[in-house]
């Protein structure tokens, strides 16, 4: 480790208060992609905010997913730079979530053994990934036999079981691809508790991509609209409501005015286009 | 489903042996065909019993077991390897697919007389052919396997942290199970036919090929027939192997 990223990280550590820091967590530079047949961005800039859980939303193609695609090495920039408090990708432990949890799994190991297949990738000894996710699904208050193999778990339950797949490296950013989206609406509302008491026990920056602007809103502490290709940012809309949030949150006026203006300024997106 | 219902529905697929062999005691019974051509079933199934049990169909039956069975391994221990190499690099394999497309569409009977000249009238020969045959199967099979592995499962390995050698050892190799088995249960149905094929052309003095043949130049038809339904079982019972041991070690196929 060189000397500076050796200070970032001490000071991670040295009982400085987490709350105070004010710094960006991703710092995203003139970030470029291009597809053959549209520029999808173009010296893109954005600062994501450190422990927030923010919303990614936009028109249908305007690259929401090629955003945290990039952002986690997924996909390839053409140019730009990502860092994360000023580190690259490669140094940054961080959790991936997919939409399509049946391929996201593997099917051949155990709930248990997916959990705890990123420390095996870490050369984390048996015995403490045993413990680790124990931890993890004790912490969580889980109540899935994880020795079930995915395929006999509801879609539900699989997607919690990718989400602590993702959260068992204890990662620095977690990063949501339309998590819910395969789910019916059911599973969606009570998935959406599960994801909010995940980040209100463990504070993980989140990055969620979301074709739902009242899910959007409601887990968001701020919700990132896009414009069509080549996306820019059309505003970072804060919603400030106290967690836990539930079922009454969403006839509150904050909630209503909050999503009200979400939708106008997509609605002014969607026929700029 | 109420236990009757779940006898009569385990029962069901009888039903069509049962009218196969009523349609043949009748024919037999009415003399349609001549019952030397044509023996009855009774005779038939106790020629099959006696020659399994003590005559020289049951040598003949584990001759064809073990040709087949070794054919097969040859081919799996050559394709399947050979077929994880050519699926990971999908270049790699379009660059010979042409290849395998052509001798897997060639006939391995045509091949014969090319094995006769390398490898001399005998065991070497048949199995060579059938493993020929039946390795070009698994071969493409395997290959497709990997190269269809879901990429999804390949990008959440990678985006775990995990290096090209472990996405290799760890998604590509199990992903590709369920085709590898595909190729393993059509590629030993593939030698059976070839090992039965060659034990009787190929100056053979046993297995399961010989026999009918040797039945029918004898005009031992009961032999025959008995031969018949001998390689017609192997045959099935090969397939049912292969279906379970893919059912206990794929678990997951289908799914």
């Amino acid at each position: 480790m060189t000397s500076a990223a050796a200070s970032v990280a001490s000071g991670l550590s040295s009982g400085f208060d987490e709350s105070r820091r004010t710094a960006p967590h991703v710092t995203i530079r003139g970030l470029s992609k291009r597809y053959p047949d549209a520029v999808i961005y173009d010296a893109f800039d954005f600062d994501i905010p450190r422990g927030k859980l923010i919303s990614v939303f936009g028109p249908n193609g305007c690259g929401k997913s090629t955003l945290i695609n990039m952002i986690a090495g997924l996909v390839p920039a053409d140019s730009g730079e990502v860092l994360f408090d000023g580190r690259p990708l490669s140094r940054v432990k961080f959790g991936y979530v997919f939409q399509n949890y049946r391929e996201a799994l593997f099917p051949w190991l155990p709930a248990f053994d997916n959990i705890a297949y990123p420390l095996k990738l870490m050369g984390v000894p048996k015995a403490e990934r045993k413990l680790r996710v124990e931890r993890l699904v004790a912490h969580l208050g889980v109540k899935i036999d994880l020795a079930l193999y995915p395929y006999y778990l509801s879609g539900g339950q699989q997607q919690l079981v990718s989400i602590m797949r993702a959260l068992i490296v204890e990662p620095e950013v977690l990063f949501l691809d339309e998590p819910f989206s395969a789910l019916d609406y059911e599973m969606t509302l009570f998935m959406r508790e599960q994801l909010q008491r995940v980040f209100m026990e463990t504070k993980t920056t989140t990055v969620l991509v979301s074709h739902d602007l009242e899910e959007a809103v409601y887990l968001s502490d701020y919700v990132l609209l896009l414009s069509r290709h080549p996306a820019r940012v059309v505003e970072f809309v804060p919603y400030d409501a106290p967690r836990p949030r539930t079922d009454k949150t969403m006839s509150e006026s904050s909630f209503v005015a909050t999503k009200a203006h979400c939708l106008k300024l997509f609605q002014h997106e969607v026929r700029r286009g | 489903m109420t236990g009757r219902q779940q006898i009569a529905r385990a029962l069901l697929p009888l039903v069509g042996v049962a009218m196969l062999l009523a349609v043949w005691t009748l024919v037999n019974g009415l003399k349609l065909v001549d019952p030397v051509l044509l023996p009855s079933p009774t005779e038939t199934f106790r020629t099959l019993w006696e020659g399994m049990t003590s005559g020289k169909l049951g040598v003949d039956f584990v001759k064809t077991v073990a040709r087949t069975i070794s054919s097969t391994a040859i081919a799996a221990v050559i394709a399947i390897p050979l077929g994880i190499l050519l699926g990971s690099s999908e270049k790699l394999y379009r660059s010979v697919e042409f290849l395998i497309d052509f001798f897997r569409s060639t006939p391995a009977s045509a091949m014969f007389p090319l094995f006769l000249v390398l490898f001399g009238v005998g065991d070497r020969t048949k199995i060579s052919v059938a493993a020929f045959g039946a390795g070009l199967v698994i071969l493409f099979n395997v290959a497709y396997g990997v190269m269809n592995a879901r990429k999804t499962r390949l990008l959440a390995a990678k985006v775990m942290g995990a290096s090209r050698t472990r996405v290799l050892f760890d998604v590509m190799l199990l992903e590709s199970l369920p085709q590898t088995f595909v190729g393993l249960r059509n590629g030993v149905s593939l030698a059976l036919v070839i090992i039965v094929v060659a034990e009787m052309f190929i100056g053979s003095t046993d297995g399961l090929g010989q026999r009918v043949f040797e039945a029918q130049q004898l005009f031992d038809m009961p032999g025959m027939y008995a031969a018949i339904f001998a390689a017609g079982a192997l045959g099935y019972a090969l397939n049912l192997l292969f279906l379970l041991i893919e059912r206990r070690f794929v678990h997951w196929a289908g799914r």
